[in-house]
């Protein structure tokens, strides 16, 4: 059964590896994914760690309900302290591996030391073995999957990989699986290059039983029911994610030209329908594709008609990959988009921190605070795709001069590129903020800037509050498990009611996180989606586990304070600007120049967002610094970490 | 009684690889989630994106039934499925090396071989995939979506043709 999966131990300097079951004890605090990882992390690590040395520790999870009927349950986690912003690293992916991992008899690894050369692991039934990868180092992402199928002789094997990016310790390079499935942000890519760890590759038949098999599969038909009838969902399973952009677009949300404006213009080339109607050579009707048990299928197929990789099959682009190569460096052409994604999906990088980063460095040549000098002569003008390609291609092989500055990340980069440079990194905790535009819409910013692994939107985004919902509707979502009946509003300008709005999200994500379910299942982009009542009967039919929904909730709490606890022992401060929950000052000093009428001319009122930050401690049970009370601590149990159960 | 001709419509074009097929199969029959107890399997190319499920044909003339040496592998005709009688089997495999689908299946755990049945008449693939991949239907049914895709392509072309000539000077 799910519960009897077991964790492992792997010294990569010694070749030691240990084996243990996971104690119910542990399993009730922290279920599993994300929420145990964090866990792990606070007992691993210790303070002041190199990210990139032997002594960070590395987690890769699955999700409790890992290959169980509990639809999507698909989902890869990873943990470490991370290279880019020196806090909490943290990365979520889809695909076949985290079920792949479960039926070899696995939930989590923990991950240390550094091996002499480049080695791979290989997990089959309850087995773990460390093997030589030297002859793989240099492949692509799917070419080294597809190498270590050879090697071994199965074709069913399922890989998490990097790809020279993470060999080149990009601080941002991306682990991956599958042809783009990636645990893309803060750089996990890169702390598993610096272990010398190329892959991990997992392949298991060992039954996980199903406690209630009737049920579990009654209720994952009304699950997949709930789940394929929202709109939202059936949209996404047609277009992908990349539906959401015109929409956010045209109210004003997008990132233009790094931050100068909130809007793309003439940009219908990079819209769903016209990706659909260039890449004529898609895949069947649906060209979807779908992570494991999942039906939503949001994954579009394609291949790209033209350039210089025409012909060449891909997934996406997404809509992230929209914002960082055609949004923020304002690049309104099809085929540097799908050349764009094509080229990080190849590599192994995070595309909304390259695309972030480029930007930003466009912003400041065209200041004159980087030349033709940092450049080697690239003309990184914005709207320049030709420019924006070569830069991909330089930060993931860290050539010229700027190539290999903007491979550290923007708070190391803009320390070596100077003046005030700075000043003009759209991040949070060092980590790049998504293509969105959060200057009218106060929620959204609450939500990067206190997200815990950095600027993130799927950390605690309450993306309903773009909707408008009405107030009843907003507080029936919002007033369980846990009653609620302070202020809420229905307009996306207001400052009123988000803090608990941010607080809950933020629960309900973790939530899905331990479980190991994707977000397009909870209540993310859709409201009718299911959460925390839905969960604790999925978790019982298929783990016999009983957990209340509000017993899902006070673990949901917990683990985001375990999190919050490793990054103040890491230096998180309330308003530093790189390490605290602070965003930069121009979401405060410089008007949105478009947009619908409620959009333009806004900024976020700094006392208004102070406020916020501390209604939101308030919710969470910090002081006004952002540090847990003691009492805060005792009642989530937390007051003896780290308590090394595991 | 009405007629129960029924048999797994694969259409591949639709599949989204997802293996929930193989999943829900897999609970279904042994009450545990394990792809390798599946009776459908998806076959994937993943660099061309390109996903086919495989499962039994329940064929009329099954060269396992044909080869096995103990008379395990028999036709339910009420179902219109293959079955294999574990009782009789004895193991041998040599159902598995002549099926040409690759549809009969050997269990290394509990050393037996499995196949698809159908699910009694209510199969969990079906139930479960949302995009039609995979559908439950009268053989004689089959064909017909292919005939009225192949009579649309002729209209169409019809319509063509029509449309020059009333071009022609």
């Amino acid at each position: 059964m799910a519960l009897n999966r077991k964790i492992a131990y792997i010294d990569l300097s010694t070749g030691k590896i240990e084996v243990r079951p996971i104690p119910l004890e542990v399993r009730k605090k922290f279920l599993g994914g994300r929420g145990l990882d964090a866990y792990l992390l606070y007992n691993h690590t210790e303070k002041g760690c190199d990210p990139l040395g032997p002594d960070n520790t590395l987690m890769v999870s699955g999700g409790i309900l890992s290959a169980t009927l509990a639809s999507a349950s698909a989902r890869f986690h990873m943990m470490a302290k991370s290279p880019l912003g020196g806090l909490l690293g943290s990365a979520n992916g889809g695909g076949f591996f985290a079920p792949e991992l479960a039926w070899a008899g696995f939930h989590h690894l923990v991950i240390k030391g550094k091996a002499s050369e480049p080695v791979y692991l290989w997990i089959h039934n309850g087995h773990i073995e460390i093997r030589d990868a030297t002859h793989i180092w240099g492949k692509t992402v799917p070419d080294t999957q597809w190498a270590i199928r050879e090697e071994l002789g199965d074709e069913d094997i399922k890989s998490l990989v990097i790809g020279p990016a993470g060999e080149n310790l990009v601080r941002f390079a991306n682990v991956m699986t599958g042809i783009k499935n990636s645990g893309g942000r803060t750089g996990m890519g890169a702390v598993m290059g610096s272990k010398n760890l190329k892959a991990i590759a997992a392949r298991g038949t060992m039954d996980i039983k199903i406690a209630h098999p009737k049920e579990a599969l009654d209720f994952n038909k009304r699950f997949i029911e709930q789940i394929t009838t929202a709109k939202v969902n059936q949209t996404q399973g047609t277009l992908g994610t990349p539906f959401i952009w015109g929409a956010t677009n045209s109210w004003g949300g997008i990132r233009t030209r790094n931050f100068q404006y909130n809007q793309m213009l003439y940009c219908d080339e990079i819209e769903p329908e016209a990706i659909d109607d260039n890449c004529a050579e898609t895949i069947g009707p649906y060209h979807m594709a779908g992570c494991f048990g999942c039906q939503v299928h949001c994954r579009a197929q394609y291949k790209i008609p033209s350039g210089p990789y025409a012909g060449r099959y891909d997934e996406g682009p997404e809509y992230t990959s929209q914002g960082a190569f055609c949004g923020e460096p304002d690049v309104a052409s099809l085929e540097h988009l799908l050349a764009g994604n094509h080229l990080v999906d190849q590599w192994g990088l995070d595309n909304l921190e390259t695309g972030s980063l480029i930007s930003w460095a466009m912003e400041l040549y065209e200041l004159g605070i980087l030349t033709d000098k940092e450049t080697d002569g690239l003309d990184l003008r914005f709207g320049n795709g030709d420019a924006m390609l070569e830069m991909i291609r330089r930060i993931c092989f860290r050539e010229g001069w700027l190539g290999n500055v903007l491979a550290d990340g923007g708070i190391i980069a803009s320390e070596k590129i100077g003046k005030n440079s700075f000043d003009y990194l759209i991040q949070v905790k060092g980590v790049s903020n998504l293509h969105s535009d959060e200057r009218a819409t106060p929620a959204l910013a609450l939500n990067i800037a206190t997200a815990s692994r950095g600027s993130d939107h799927l950390r605690s985004r309450p993306a309903i509050d773009l909707y408008h919902l009405p107030e009843e509707v907003l507080r029936k979502i919002y007033s369980s498990p846990v009653p609620y009946d302070g202020p809420l509003s229905s307009e996306h300008t207001e400052y009123i009611g988000k803090p608990w709005q941010v607080f809950w999200q933020e629960n309900c994500y973790m939530g899905v996180d331990c479980l190991g379910i994707c977000k397009y299942h909870t209540t993310f982009l859709g409201a009718t989606l299911p959460n925390f009542e839905d969960w604790s009967k999925v978790l019982y039919y298929n783990t016999g586990l009983e957990l209340s929904p509000r017993d899902i909730w006070d673990v949901a709490v917990r683990a985001n304070m375990v999190e919050r606890l490793f990054n103040l022992r890491e230096g998180l401060t309330r308003e530093d600007l790189k390490k605290g929950d602070m965003l930069n000052h121009r979401y405060f000093d410089e008007p949105t120049r478009r947009g619908a009428p409620d959009v333009v001319g806004t900024v976020i009122d700094r006392e208004k967002f102070k406020k916020m930050i501390d209604e939101f401690y308030e919710y969470k049970g910090l002081d006004q610094n952002g540090v847990p009370k003691p009492e805060t601590l005792k009642r989530l149990g937390l007051d003896k970490e780290p308590s090394h159960l595991l | 009684m009405e007629p129960m001709g029924k048999v797994l419509q694969i259409d591949f074009e639709k599949c989204t690889g997802c293996r929930l097929c193989e999943l829900v199969c897999s609970v279904f029959h042994d009450g545990v989630s394990n792809a390798a107890r599946s009776r459908i399997k998806v076959i994937k190319w993943e660099s061309e994106g390109v996903y086919i499920p495989m499962a039994c044909q329940q064929c009329q003339d099954a060269p396992c039934m044909i080869i096995c040496p103990t008379n395990a592998i028999y036709r339910d005709e009420e179902l219109n499925r293959v079955m294999v009688n574990q009782d009789k089997c004895i193991g041998c495999r040599s159902c598995v090396a002549v099926c040409p689908f690759g549809a009969m299946n050997f269990n290394v755990i509990d050393r037996k071989v499995f196949k698809c049945d159908f699910c009694d008449g209510d199969p969990q693939c079906v139930r479960f995939c949302d995009v039609k991949a995979v559908e439950y239907v009268e053989a004689d049914r089959v064909s017909i979506s292919k005939t009225r895709t192949a009579a649309e392509k002729i209209t169409t072309a019809q319509k063509q043709a029509l449309a020059l000539e009333s071009e022609l000077p």
